[in-house]
């Protein structure tokens, strides 16, 4: 198992399937914030119009749910995708290890089915449910999807800290131990920094559609009502993320020290490591670009400047990351903690405002950075998820297997092909889910400006339509 | 004995996956068919109606197939996916293109639009059912093996074909029973009549492809030939039969009553009596199910995980079938949508 491969020993089909996974993954994850924390959003919003029996506030909940419908689909249809691509892309991680950490798996398939049965009846009791019952059957689904992400934020970070096995003399895993396979040592800070993320992101995104309105002079309390709830959730989660994002990064650099190398790249192991902000590894170790920082990359990592840092080098060159995978990881990561500082400014913005005025920022800059912050946000959830896959190549399974003995034997022709339709298949769907928002949106609009009944027809009803029999005949 | 009990929760998700997807494939098999646009129009609308608040469920049950397979059985899930990979990528595929084109072909308003996501949903309807069939056929007849490579000779052969046309006519049956019973409740008569007629006629392919894929498997799969002519197979295959002519029967009676039970009977019993013909093998005479088990602690978790769930879950799907029968849920309008608070909580 531990065989040496060297670089030319990658078979060629790891190029198309790493690719794939990695496009499937990427447009994936856009859907997940607003997939865990939409739910959560839409019942506080739904929560806070039925106790001040609040008509805005319960339309704003409404149309959210509407929203949550097709993008719950798009996620259900992008998400089993990946459970196929396991197979058809890494079957030979999943036949060695599917059993040691398969069973987050299990618990989040669950979870999932849980999820789909109570956005079902979420979205689907506005008309008819009573009002409270239909309120408390939505409550479980936050909890519901902080499961799903469990089960997969413990598959995950089990890659990255393999633990709960041991090896027998043929290189299997023998004596499981599924409790310590779940909670491996990355699994705490992975799950909470990826939860809080999900808040975050959910909330900005979802607060920047209220900040554009704002910016083009709707300035309703529809529009502060929309803006206001999902922007304070996020704003409160914002500093939360910052301290668990940096406490995560002191964990990397003590469970997977060659990936923290990469992140930073550290090329030598030694004291006194100076921090740089971006900068391009070169493979003879030279760095080219950036701000450099002295001494500052040991003090973040043990808050002394004496700590030892781990280099690169400290393992062969074919048990870590090439120089451009590690300044992959590095942009990535840097990307992503800048993202979060600008972020912590805004919140720390409307806090300071709020705190003096008891009021909204008035400042138009403040609306025009909140715009922009659901798709940075979103921008920052990619980089991390970069810095996770990527810092730890050449592994799939971080020290037991690589990625290339993982990856199916289909020639890598077939695999291309694949991949090209996949493209065409998700730029038309993802390119269709846009376009049925903005249409939603603009259709929202003119309803309220016009203010008249809309034209009912089936034609323009969510997508899934009304289910009232007088239809038919 | 905990691989065995994992191997038949395995089959009950492919089994509940069957009748759960399946009906939801049929629904796009008739959706296929329901000929032009103007004279579709009708059938159309009501397979959006009916489908709409279970969809996402049904489907999920495949997510969990897959998981039982790498998690109890790592080495299958690996054998199938090495073997059967050009079937089992174009039934991904098919899936997305399914998912997305049915939850977005609504929101279309040109006639040209809606045609092109209906048609997308139509097709990939009728595509994966038969993919996932081939893929399971593939096992059936002993071709998954470690050994074997991806080529077109592992499911492009008699069982393959044959499972996946019956995996068609399986779904088509289904969803017109459904469909059928869903116009009954919208009040649509001649729906009623229109999918009733459909119903017999894909139970009648259904029977009589069962019936070539017994002889084909004679000689093309002898171990499930004889599982399925011996003892415990034997038994689920004369209750699928005996399900088919109650369903046939039951919908020439006025009411209709009890068809949906019947045919989601039949489905399940056959592929029990494929799954017990199996036995005591995950692929015919090369991978038994001890063999391919994962490690025993893996299994009894899964067993647990699996059980806690049910207890979950089962209330929370018995609720959304027991309100959607109920009429309790419709989706919301563009009246909800508006300003004014036109909704009842409003």
């Amino acid at each position: 198992m531990h065989t040496v491969l060297s670089l030319a020993d990658v078979p060629p089909q790891t190029l198309p399937a790493r690719s794939m996974m990695a496009f499937t993954l990427a447009s994936h994850i856009i859907l997940v914030p607003l997939g865990v924390a939409l739910p959560l959003i839409t019942l506080i919003m739904h929560g806070y119009g039925l106790r001040r029996n609040d008509a805005t506030a319960l339309l704003l909940a409404r149309r959210w749910s509407a929203v949550m419908a097709v993008q719950f689909a798009i996620g259900v249809v992008t998400g089993t995708v990946l459970s196929f691509e396991f197979g058809l892309l890494w079957p030979g991680m999943l036949g060695r290890w599917g059993d040691v950490f398969g069973i987050g798996f299990g618990v989040e398939a669950w979870a999932f089915f849980l999820e789909a049965v109570l956005i079902a009846v979420y979205l689907y009791g506005w008309r008819r449910l009573p009002a409270r019952t239909h309120f408390l059957l939505g409550l479980p689904l936050p909890f519901a999807a902080l499961l799903g992400a469990f089960g997969i934020l413990a598959a995950n970070s089990w890659m990255n800290t393999p633990r709960g096995f041991t090896l027998d003399s043929a290189g299997n895993p023998v004596d499981v131990n599924i409790w310590k396979a779940i909670f491996t040592p990355m699994f705490g800070p992975q799950y909470w920094h990826f939860v809080v993320a999900m808040f975050v992101t959910a909330g900005y995104v979802v607060a920047g559609v209220y900040a554009t309105g704002w910016l083009r002079g709707r300035r309703d309390r529809y529009h502060r009502l929309g803006f206001t709830v999902p922007f304070t959730l996020a704003a409160v989660f914002t500093p939360v993320q910052f301290v668990l994002g940096d406490s995560i990064a002191r964990q990397v650099f003590h469970k997977q020290p060659v990936k923290f190398a990469a992140m930073e790249i550290v090329w030598k192991t030694d004291t006194h490591q100076p921090e740089y902000l971006y900068g391009r590894l070169h493979p003879n170790g030279s760095i080219s670009g950036g701000i450099r920082i002295p001494q500052l990359d040991s003090i973040l990592a043990g808050f002394r400047p004496d700590t030892k840092v781990t280099g690169l080098t400290s393992v062969p060159a074919s048990d870590r990351p090439t120089a451009a995978q590690a300044t992959i990881a590095h942009f990535a990561f840097d990307t992503m903690v800048f993202i979060g500082s600008l972020l912590i400014l805004l919140a720390l913005w409307y806090a300071v405002v709020w705190l003096r005025r008891r009021r909204l920022p008035a400042s138009p800059w403040f609306y025009r950075v909140a715009a922009c912050a659901g798709v940075a946000s979103v921008a920052a959830v990619e980089c991390g998820w970069i810095t996770t896959e990527v810092g730890r190549q050449p592994w799939i399974v971080y020290q037991n297997m690589r990625v290339a003995e993982a990856v199916t034997s289909t020639r890598a022709g077939g695999l291309w092909l694949m991949f090209g339709l996949v493209i065409v298949v998700y730029v038309f769907v993802f390119g269709s889910f846009l376009a049925v928002l903005l249409k939603m949106r603009s259709r929202w609009r003119k309803a309220d400006a016009t203010g008249g009944p809309p034209p009912e027809t089936p034609e323009t009803d969510t997508p899934y339509g009304p289910r009232s029999a007088g239809r038919f005949l | 004995m905990i691989a065995g009990v994992i191997a038949v929760v395995l089959l009950l998700a492919v089994a509940a996956y069957a009748c759960g997807g399946g009906t939801d494939y049929g629904a796009g098999f008739w959706d296929l068919t329901a000929g032009g646009a103007e004279r579709g129009k009708r059938p159309r609308r009501l397979i959006d109606h009916a489908m709409a608040p279970v969809w996402e469920v049904n489907n999920v049950w495949l997510i969990f197939v897959l998981v039982i397979m790498w998690t109890g059985f790592p080495v299958f899930f690996q054998q199938v996916f090495v073997t059967m990979w050009l079937p089992l990528a174009l039934a991904a595929v098919g899936t997305v293109l399914r998912g997305a084109g049915f939850a977005l072909r609504k929101q279309v308003r040109r006639l040209a639009g809606r045609r092109l996501y209906g048609a997308l949903f139509a097709v990939a309807s009728l595509l994966t059912p038969f993919f996932l069939g081939a893929a399971a056929g593939g096992v059936a007849s002993g071709r998954v093996t470690s050994t074997t490579t991806a080529s077109t000779d592992a499911w492009a052969n008699p069982t393959s074909l044959l499972f996946g046309l019956l995996a068609i006519a399986a779904t088509a049956s289904l969803g017109a029973v459904f469909l059928a019973a869903d116009a009954r409740r919208f009040a649509v008569p001649d729906l009623d009549g229109y999918f009733r007629r459909r119903a017999l006629g894909a139970l009648a392919a259904l029977a009589v492809l069962a019936v070539i894929t017994l002889v084909v498997t004679h000689g093309d799969a002898p171990h499930v030939w004889h599982g399925l002519t011996h003892g415990v197979g034997l038994f689920f295959v004369v209750v699928a039969a005996l399900g088919t002519v109650a369903t046939g029967w039951l919908l020439t009676r006025p009411s209709g009553a009890w068809s949906r039970v019947t045919a989601v009977g039949t489905v399940a019993s056959a592929i029990l009596a494929w799954g017990m013909a199996q036995r005591p093998y995950l692929v015919p005479t090369s991978l038994t199910v001890a063999e391919g088990a994962g490690a025993h602690t893996t299994l009894r978790w899964l067993g647990l995980v699996t059980l806690v769930a049910l207890v979950l879950v089962v209330p929370a799907v018995a609720l959304l079938y027991w309100l959607d029968t109920q009429g309790e849920l419709e989706s919301l309008t563009d009246a909800d949508l508006r300003g004014a608070g036109t909704g009842d909580e409003g």
